[in-house]
């Protein structure tokens, strides 16, 4: 544990970044994927088989490959994102790997979250959609003032499981030039033989705060919008 | 009929025999890359009792190596057994107990996992580009050094860094974990962690990060494999002194690792080893390294 505490700063340093690819690719892949759900139950044919192709893809191959493919085979392809790096976001300048690293996390994290919410869709009885239609309002329209308000409570729960499974998938980064916490926690192992236990148990206590945090917060969503 | 069919299952059976034989002759040549010289009746040497004995005794050894730092220790997908500097020990410290190179068992342990390996007796040694470090030597054994080297940069061939000066605020990758990654990154790096070596290598050639840098041995193999792309530079900023692992339990190994180790120095197997492994990038053999004292259990 002493060598937890006394790289305390280290510690907080490394869990910042996995919050903060957490936070980039959660929101980027909540974007992503509600398009995509919007598609998936759209009326345009085309739009549907895209929708399913892409989650056909991004569903089916483990998170390592789309990393892996980000990290390896896109520079030898000539996207290595470094343009990027001008970029600047609040005096911070963003690197090309974290980057990178969202970009995976979101493309295949958007794939779960389009189904989370196409079961929400599909829950909202079909009558609804039809009532909307039936007075005169568009699909968006229907979507946006019918049905997403309430799918989107039947979405709450499978969401958060969706969320909990990304910020831990951020420990995937470790292996492809992020520093976050799974790859400081085996920088402390690797220099500590003799403190094992104690550091893989304060990275696990990190993890557990930061998903317990989630949870709660979307229990308190879930509560908020409860139809009374 | 029937004699040209017994006469074709012969003819098959003969093409089969001929090619199986062909399979080992090209595998012997491989892994006996150095003269191991494997003592006769080796049991006799040791006390009852120690663990070298036992060993002897066995006729089987595991030892724990890398596979994958080329010229340390490295498996392809398709070899039988890892090549390297460290397979190489092995061989040595087997010998002396009367163990042929091809009863030896050897397994892949990587950074993590080493320590734990020894402690529960899955490995017997653990020869794996070692550090010797005070908190390591806490849980486990660790006799040498047998080779002592110290990390330098690699860089693309038309790169500016010169030294470990230069990587200031530069993107610098090594296996996630690593001591040397902490090191860079205590000089003002940004340290970029990937799995394995080959990928970091992959990315100084790509141009994603600036350099890479591990010990000076294994840089100076990738840079023999690109030798238009790839430049090693500046001088050692680290000291690495590999040492081999033992278990706690058998306080007894270190004395015999100490005294087959430093037989090998003298008569020239350690030299030819290192000639053959990490000497092949150009690299002349070093002098040999002090032993430590064995600690008293």
């Amino acid at each position: 544990m002493d060598a937890v505490f006394s790289n305390f700063d280290e510690y907080l340093k490394a869990f910042g970044l996995t919050i903060g690819l957490f936070v980039v690719s959660s929101i980027l892949s909540l974007v992503l994927g509600v398009f995509l759900a919007a598609l998936r139950v759209g009326p345009v044919g085309i739009m549907r088989k895209a929708a399913t192709v892409y989650i056909g893809i991004f569903r089916n191959t483990p998170l390592v490959i789309i990393f892996i493919f980000m990290a390896v085979a896109a520079p030898k392809l000539g996207y290595n994102f470094k343009f990027i790096e001008d970029w600047e976001v609040g005096g911070y300048h963003v690197s090309s790997f974290f980057f990178r690293s969202c970009l995976a996390l979101t493309l295949y994290t958007a794939a779960f979250v389009c189904e989370a919410f196409r079961s929400g869709v599909n829950a909202v009885p079909l009558g609804q959609a039809e009532a909307a239609r039936a007075i005169g309002l568009t699909f968006a329209k229907s979507m946006r003032l019918v049905v997403l308000p309430q799918a989107l409570r039947a979405v709450v729960p499978p969401l958060t499981s969706v969320q909990v499974a990304l910020l831990k998938n951020t420990s995937v980064a470790a292996a492809f030039g992020i520093a976050e916490a799974t790859a400081t926690m085996h920088a402390l192992t690797n220099d500590n033989a003799d403190q094992r236990p104690g550091i893989f148990l304060s990275f696990a206590v990190g993890y557990i705060i930061l998903v317990e945090v989630l949870t709660l917060s979307s229990y308190v969503i879930e509560r908020r919008w409860r139809v009374a | 009929m029937r004699f040209k069919r017994t006469k074709a299952v012969l003819a098959a059976a003969g093409l089969a025999a001929t090619m199986a034989a062909c399979g080992s002759a090209g595998d012997d040549g491989g892994s006996e890359a150095v003269d191991v010289n494997v003592v006769d009746n080796a049991a006799d040497n040791f006390d009852d009792g120690t663990r070298m004995k036992q060993l002897a005794e066995d006729g089987k050894i595991t030892i724990g190596v890398k596979f994958d730092q080329p010229g340390i220790g490295f498996k392809g997908a398709t070899d039988d057994a890892p090549e390297g500097f460290d397979p190489e020990m092995g061989k040595i410290l087997a010998g002396s107990l009367g163990i042929a190179p091809e009863d030896i068992e050897w397994k892949e342990t990587i950074s993590d996992n080493r320590e734990p390996f020894l402690q529960s007796g899955e490995v017997d040694l653990v020869i794996a580009s070692y550090s010797i470090t005070d908190e390591r030597r806490q849980v486990v054994g660790q006799a040498g050094p047998y080779y002592v080297t110290g990390q330098q940069l690699l860089v693309g061939a038309d790169s500016d860094i010169q030294s470990v000066d230069d990587i200031k605020g530069q993107e610098v990758c090594s296996v996630t974990g690593s001591t040397s990654l902490d090191n860079v990154k205590a000089k003002g790096a940004k340290p970029r962690g990937f799995d394995t070596y080959s990928e970091c290598v992959d990315q100084v050639l790509d141009g994603t990060v600036d350099a890479m840098t591990t010990d000076g041995a294994i840089l100076l193999g990738y840079a023999a494999q690109h030798p238009d792309d790839l430049k090693v530079v500046g001088d050692t900023f680290s000291e690495e002194r590999y040492g081999i692992g033992y278990s706690k339990d058998y306080p007894e190994m270190c004395g015999w690792i100490n005294d087959t180790v430093t037989k090998s120095f003298d008569d020239g197997t350690w030299k030819d080893a290192f000639d053959a492994t990490l000497g092949k990038s150009g690299v002349d053999a070093p002098d040999q390294p002090e032993l430590d004292e064995c600690q008293a259990a």
